[in-house]
């Protein structure tokens, strides 16, 4: 990686994320991340080193980290679907489970700018956060145009996807640094439950493990050298 | 050219819920058992705590062969048809669906055996829905105690009874019918949101108790008791706490060195002498391979869709309309249980429902089945009320914003920041009944991966489930407000498309122009076709079917061993 400075290069840190899309660019930046592991604490996390876009192309990767943004923004109560990586979740989803909406991605995405540069005269990823909402808006209530079969169903199965990648077990690229369970107060996973830790006014404390970093469902595969966990 | 395999006494074509109950009396009492079955054998690993993998992406029915049989649904017969969801609602496996279902383990209450003579008895005749296909079962409750007895105790169910021999207990449901003695465990524990459920119900005059579970409250047979980690709904039990059929009848089956298990193997007909009209065997695909497996009896134990399927496509000379189906009953008489339109509430203070399982739950019998006055409504039947505790991160962020926020943004996640932990959705079972309308038949289009038709449903809740379901989100309204709701929505009516509770199709009942098998669970045109399963139930009740299925399997076996000769002829 080039030594020079941002000043130097002329490249902001924020235009090199633009360019390559998702948030977990990052960490190709900064080489790692300090992400809270629970309230109060804070820990490096290792850095993945590889990282591809496996399906999407980087024009609707950025459009799509545009859109996961406003769907769950980041703000005053905390991180929100693009620091829980969920463009990177459902880019691996369309490459894999969901692959069979990957055309749906191809033409919606195509929709949805042609749309928000017809109706606010831009690209959607180069619109205010004002203007991106509005564009959302006009999906969500099935009035934007040229979407096939229709605005509406393409709203909803971003709104869907966003929310997996921000709530699901982080195994699978998204609720990064586990920020959707933390949104929500989820005390995580426990393979036993106690009736205290069943009580309303329980507050078991955070448990922030993915279902595979418990060796009973954890890598099947090259167990002895796997380097798996963090 | 298909193989042709040594002959074997009995063939039961589906080892889950059913099938895998039926094994054990035939090979206690020394006849020799294949199961054929379509899944493979699971194993705690595959059950990882991953609600998207089980409960979004649909694992394992998404890679089954159930999955490519999904039915089609359509209203009526002139209605277009509704979208066909993206996963079979049942799972192939050793153990089938009873791997990763609710496990609540009910019996029927003893008026849904005799919802026609009962209703007219009270009310006269006339109060029999218009256009009901109802029919009393051939026998009562007390009939199948001995069975639903059995089953509790070789499967493992805890619960807390509440009528033994007569003698009510009100710490369980005073509602239910006697029986013998109460349950080998006792039920699985309340939570503090569960426990003011039942304190809110008993507040306004109910009878409030915990339900029964084919879950281990405590060890039991040398499996643990449950964990209550919160991913039990479709999700199996990774330490074999939920006692589906794979890790309690089955192996005891297995262990008398009687049954004989095919795993991946997809049975495609049932094979008939034609100069006899009985059964010879069956066929079935495994590995691309056709094989034809000659037996004395087959019992078919699919899931409902799977076992009128069965009967449809296997069409002969003797039987040009489907097996069995010389008087056109297959396919008849189905229906599903009416689940939809119950309740939301919302709360003004956190649940803690993040752990737990549908099966700890609380439940309210007074307004199901005939267990109260129905002289004053336009309706017959009711529906159980259940409250429990279940909450997963992807479904609570899915949350009913009860129209106090908009469905994302800012806005919304500051609702749902705050409100996550504070609803609770009820599980209301409804009484739902046959109506003549109410049909499987074959789609015309539709097929399955080996060419075969799918089955087609026709149907639609009529107008007493909707009356039901309204009556009950009155009194669900009512108890979560009581016990400290700020809000309760009621949820609207959904379609009768593919379900986990799918009944009727191969009726049970002494009249052979009306049903299909007999009261034991055999065919009325073929001697020696047994089946097995809720496609033989004529009513549903207001609870989960699978013990009553369990039962009704143990009780067809028990007979078929009793009845050895005079069922093969020999």
């Amino acid at each position: 990686m080039s030594k020079k400075t941002e000043s130097e290069t002329g490249v902001s840190r924020r235009g090199l994320l633009q360019q390559v899309g998702f948030a977990g660019a990052a960490v190709a930046v900064s080489g790692c991340n300090i992400a809270p592991a629970t309230p109060g604490e804070a820990r490096v996390v290792a850095t993945p080193r590889r990282e591809a876009l496996e399906t999407l192309n980087a024009a609707e990767a950025e459009t799509l980290e545009a859109i996961v943004a406003r769907l769950i923004p980041t703000d005053e109560n905390g991180p929100g679907a693009t620091e829980a990586r969920a463009a990177h979740y459902i880019d691996r989803a369309l490459a894999g489970p969901l692959r069979n909406l990957r055309g749906a991605y191809a033409a919606g995405l195509s929709a949805l700018d042609d749309y928000a540069s017809g109706a606010k005269g831009a690209a959607f990823a180069k619109l205010n956060a004002a203007d991106q909402d509005a564009v959302l808006t006009d999906m969500e209530k099935d009035v934007a145009t040229g979407f096939a079969p229709n605005a509406a169903t393409f709203f909803n199965l971003l709104r869907t996807h966003t929310i997996e990648g921000t709530f699901s077990d982080p195994y699978y690229g998204g609720n990064a640094d586990f920020v959707g369970w933390n949104l929500i107060a989820y005390p995580g996973l426990r393979m036993g439950v106690t009736a205290d830790d069943q009580r309303m006014s329980a507050k078991p404390a955070p448990n922030r493990q993915s279902a595979y970093d418990d060796p009973m469902f954890g890598p099947m595969f090259g167990r002895d050298g796997g380097g798996h966990g963090h | 050219m298909a193989t042709n395999l040594a002959k074997t006494d009995v063939i039961i074509v589906g080892l889950g819920a059913a099938g895998g109950v039926a094994a054990l009396p035939l090979t206690r009492a020394g006849l020799d058992v294949t199961g054929i079955e379509a899944g493979a054998w699971l194993t705690g690993r595959d059950f990882p705590p991953d609600e998207l993998r089980n409960n979004v992406r649909g694992w394992p029915q998404s890679v089954q062969k159930a999955n490519n049989e999904i039915p089609t649904h359509r209203p009526n017969a002139s209605a277009p048809y509704s979208q066909r969801p993206a996963f079979h609602p049942m799972m192939n496996a050793v153990g089938g669906t009873s791997l990763h279902y609710w496990a609540q383990s009910w019996r029927l209450n003893p008026w849904d055996f005799k919802v026609a003579s009962e209703t007219a008895r009270r009310y006269g005749a006339a109060r029999i829905p218009k256009g009901s296909t109802v029919e009393d079962w051939p026998f009562g409750l007390e009939e199948l105690e001995p069975y639903y007895d059995l089953v509790e105790h070789e499967v493992g169910v805890s619960g807390q009874a509440g009528n033994i021999a007569g003698k009510i207990d009100p710490r369980g449901n005073v509602f239910e019918g006697p029986r013998k003695r109460g349950y080998p465990m006792p039920p699985l524990r309340g939570t503090e949101f569960t426990e003011r459920m039942a304190g809110a119900a008993r507040t306004l005059g109910w009878q409030a108790f915990p339900g029964p579970a084919a879950i281990n409250s405590q060890t039991y047979e040398g499996r643990p008791g449950c964990f209550y980690h919160g991913y039990c709904s479709r999700g199996g039990c990774p330490v074999h706490a939920k006692n589906s059929t794979a890790v309690s009848t089955i192996p005891k089956a297995q262990a008398t060195g009687r049954l004989k298990i095919v795993t991946q193997a997809i049975v495609t007909s049932v094979e008939v002498d034609q100069r006899t009209g009985r059964i010879t065997g069956v066929t079935y695909v495994k590995g691309g391979e056709t094989y034809t497996q000659p037996a004395d009896v087959v019992l078919l134990a699919g899931y409902t869709y799977e076992n009128v399927r069965l009967l449809l496509l296997s069409k002969s000379r003797a039987f040009p309309n489907g097996l069995s189906n010389n008087a056109g009953q297959v396919g008849r008489h189905y229906f599903s249980h009416f689940q939809s339109m119950s309740v939301s509430a919302l709360f003004p203070f956190d649940l803690n429902n993040w752990y737990g399982l549908p099966a700890q739950g609380i439940a309210v019998d007074n307004w199901a089945d005939d267990n109260f006055d129905h002289a004053g409504l336009d309706f017959i039947g009711g529906g159980n009320l259940w409250v429990y505790s279940d909450r997963r991160p992807i479904q609570a962020a899915n949350m009913n914003t009860f129209d106090k926020a908009p469905s994302w943004g800012a806005g919304w996640k500051a609702f749902i920041k705050q409100n996550s932990d504070r609803w609770n959705t009820a599980y209301i079972q409804k009484t739902t009944l046959p109506y003549e309308d109410n049909v499987l038949d074959l789609d015309p289009v539709e097929k399955d991966s080996l060419g075969f038709p799918v089955i087609r449903i026709t149907a639609d809740f009529k107008d007493n489930e909707r009356k039901i379901g309204a009556y009950t989100q009155d009194k669900m309204a009512q108890w979560f407000m009581e016990a400290g709701a700020s809000e309760v929505d009621r949820l609207p009516a959904g379609a009768m498309g593919p379900s986990t509770h799918a009944y009727g199709g191969t009726r049970m009942g002494d009249n052979a122009r009306t049903n299909v098998v007999n009261r034991f669970g055999f065919s009325h045109e073929v001697p020696n076709l047994g089946v097995l399963g809720a496609s033989t139930m004529g009513t549903s009740g207001a609870r989960n079917p699978t013990l009553t299925v369990q039962a009704l399997a143990w009780r067809t076996a028990e007979h078929l061993a009793k009845n050895w000769s005079s069922i093969t002829n020999s």
